[in-house]
């Protein structure tokens, strides 16, 4: 009968890490559509920066509760995992407890886990509350609602239920290594494992058989190996990627000043050619360009954003910190760098799909500008870099913004009325007013 | 009597072009800026400034009519065309003079020229105003000290291109603690400062619509400090936080000055 199990076991890891996998390399052919852009300098910084900010979450404690709650969260998830690998081990070889060889430490371990598992618990029913009885702000603007939401939510409940398994799956262990079950008691009686915190649930298990107390343990096992498998495939599907995302994002995010914007390569050599004065105006194209499409200015798709912007929209875990430091969405307008991520990543799963289906993306009559993002939105920004400063894990709103800014002025001569006057008025005497340059000094004259 | 009261009608603003028909070279450029040459409130700014260089003795010069747009608010509304024709007029009439130092009152021409002109050929050292002084009054050249503004509720409020755009919170703060002011810091301030509104080409144009103007939000946030005046670093925030007052009806009570007009001030310059 137990290698029934076990081969059961080997399936359901099979599966679960392959449908995984397949998925991640989605995502990735995703991010690769859009385009390449070098992040190979500095690695030292780089990783300094992962470390800071990823591993060490020195952004998240700016807000304090929120922060510490969500550090007893991410360091219980990462040391409890550390269980996983013997679940596994025990799962396909039909063991109980085979790391327990590692004695006192072995204790020491579960005993940990358990601790741990409980303050998720407690942490994770906060994080509830906060969304769905204290009904914080930001939780509840309008991109969140319907499936954001849900999401959340969801997400909440699986940890809850996860947590839950694993200290009822203790708890039933304790009680049948107490009554001396075979293949959970030890030959001398003595208590493989730590149960600082199942053990105060394990009387409620004391009335039960030794078949029933079997059952509860095997169960929670069982439902306790699915449910991370199933969280595993869930997190392509939800907003929770930045678990692993938020490595590689912060890694890549930028490191020069945030005020410092790039200065377009394409414009570049438009302005070399415009200043350079050999330049022959009527110059036929030479061979090679001729063929070529004159590359696109700014984005008005995801195909015209970089990779980092791509990675970014799938990092992206709806927290809305940006969104809540955001002076346009504090003041009422419809700009949200939440939903600028978060359109930004439901553009290209839907182009992700459309690829899947075989049919080419860029024909299916949708972009990201105007049937996702607006102009109006756009046009909010004050180019602050709150939203950027306000990202725990290293998002770049405000990049995308000005990418279709630039997409909307230099394809489309779409810019707001006032703004093509200052324009005009910088081309024509150097500044954003309809002043004469050659009365810049006149100030020093003046009273 | 003050013997060291400057007053601006006498003091000669030399020229980059003058300083070059000498064969000289100042010490720094004062890049002034569209809002510090043009905009009337700002160019008390200007002044303010060109009297603490003045009675520092800085070797310093102006473009004058060689100034043009950095071209800032263009690339920020998405105009990069225009951006880069700027940045290489401006970045030629600079290397012309072989400028090496520009400081400049305005954060947004600090942010653009300091970082964005680099990549374009233009390589300077740049510095705020607010940098500037404040090591000016290290090097013992510029005496910054109480006077009028001594023991004041003052609250500073954080230019976006000067603070998270480039990391500068404390220049523009020490010179404060030195003029010796009750320093007051609102609810949201340096790195989570909120923006005046004015950025990202928002000054040239009206706002989207919304339930309430960036700049009251701002205001009413350093109006809850209870200031006897809002110190700035910048033209744009300047004029933004003074429209904030005016609509809160409290221009009477609460000033909206730079600091470099409150240095001035504190030493009757």
């Amino acid at each position: 009968m137990a290698i029934i199990g076990q081969i059961l076991f080997f399936i359901a890891l099979v599966l679960g890490v392959g449908f995984f996998t397949l998925n991640i390399k989605k995502l990735i052919r995703n991010i690769k559509l859009g385009k390449t852009v070098d992040c190979t300098d500095r690695k030292g910084d780089r990783f300094k920066q992962m470390a800071k900010v990823a591993l060490g979450q020195s952004k998240m404690v700016v807000r304090p509760i929120a922060g510490i709650l969500h550090i007893i969260v991410y360091v219980g998830f990462i040391i409890i995992n550390i269980e996983v690998i013997e679940i596994i081990i025990d799962g396909l070889f039909g063991t109980h407890r085979v790391l327990s060889f590692m004695g006192g430490f072995y204790n020491f371990l579960i005993g940990t886990f358990e601790i741990l598992a409980l303050l998720v618990f407690v942490g994770v029913v906060v994080f509830w509350l906060r969304r769905n009885a204290i009904k914080i702000t930001r939780f509840w603007a309008n991109e969140m609602k319907g499936w954001p939401k849900d999401d959340a939510n969801y997400i909440l409940y699986f940890e809850m239920i996860l947590m839950g398994l694993f200290l009822l799956m203790n708890a039933a262990d304790y009680q049948l290594q107490l009554s001396g079950a075979a293949h959970y008691a030890q030959q001398d009686g003595s208590i493989v494992g730590a149960f600082p915190v199942s053990q105060y649930i394990s009387p409620l298990l004391a009335g039960l058989s030794e078949s029933s107390l079997i059952l509860v343990e095997r169960s929670a096992w069982w439902l306790h190996i699915f449910g991370i498998l199933f969280f595993l495939n869930y997190l392509y599907y939800s907003k929770h990627l930045h678990i692993l995302l938020a490595f590689p994002n912060t890694y890549l995010a930028k490191l020069q000043p945030k005020g410092e914007m790039d200065n377009l390569e394409s414009v570049k050599q438009e302005v070399a050619l415009m200043m350079d004065p050999n330049a022959d105006p009527f110059a036929a194209p030479s061979g090679d360009d001729e063929a070529a499409e004159p590359e696109k200015f700014g984005a008005s798709d995801v195909f015209d954003l970089n990779q980092v912007q791509l990675l970014n929209a799938y990092t992206c875990t709806e927290c809305g910190r940006c969104t809540s430091e955001c002076p346009a969405n504090q003041t009422g307008k419809k700009l949200s760098p939440r939903k600028i991520m978060m359109d930004t990543r439901d553009r290209l799963q839907e182009v992700s799909k459309q690829i899947d289906a075989k049919k080419d993306p860029k024909e299916d009559g949708k972009q990201l500008l105007d049937d996702y993002i607006t102009r109006e939105e756009l046009w909010a920004c004050t180019t602050c870099n709150a939203c950027v400063q306000a990202c725990p894990i290293g998002i770049d709103p405000l990049s995308i913004i000005l990418d279709m800014r630039r997409y909307l002025v230099m394809e489309q001569s779409a810019a707001p009325n006032e703004l093509n006057v200052a324009m005009g008025n910088i081309e024509n005497n150097g500044a954003p007013w309809p002043y004469n340059q050659m009365d810049r000094l006149n100030w020093a004259n003046e009273n | 009597m003050n013997t060291d009261n400057i007053n601006t009608e006498k003091i000669k603003v030399p020229t980059m072009a003058e300083y070059m028909a000498q064969g000289k070279k100042p010490e720094v450029l004062f890049w002034v800026g569209c809002a510090g040459s043009f905009d009337d409130r700002a160019k008390k700014i200007t002044k303010a400034f060109i009297k603490l260089l003045t009675k520092a003795k800085v070797d310093y010069a102006v473009l004058g009519t060689e100034e043009s747009c950095t071209g800032d608010p263009a690339k920020r509304s998405g105009n990069e065309f225009l951006f880069q024709m700027q940045a290489a007029m401006n970045i030629e009439v600079l290397n012309g003079y072989e400028v090496k130092k520009i400081v400049t009152a305005c954060p947004h021409c600090f942010n653009t020229i300091k970082n964005e002109y680099p990549e374009l050929g233009g390589n300077y050292e740049v510095v705020h105003h607010t940098q500037f002084l404040k090591s000016l009054m290290e090097e013992g050249r510029l005496r910054v000290e109480g006077g009028k503004f001594k023991g004041k509720r003052i609250t500073f409020h954080d230019p976006c291109y000067l603070g998270r755009a480039n990391n500068e919170y404390e220049a523009p703060r020490d010179l404060l603690r030195k003029l010796e002011v009750e320093l007051l810091e609102m609810r949201k301030c340096k790195s989570q400062g909120l923006c005046c509104g004015a950025g990202g080409g928002q000054m040239f144009k009206e706002p989207e619509k919304g339930n309430k103007d960036v700049n009251v939000l701002r205001t009413e946030q350093a109006l809850e400090t209870k200031p006897e005046a809002i110190a700035a670093g910048c033209p744009f925030c300047n004029t933004m936080m003074t429209d904030g007052v005016k609509n809160k009806n409290k221009e009477n009570e609460v000033e909206v000055l730079d600091v470099a007009e409150m240095i001035a001030q504190a030493q009757d310059l």
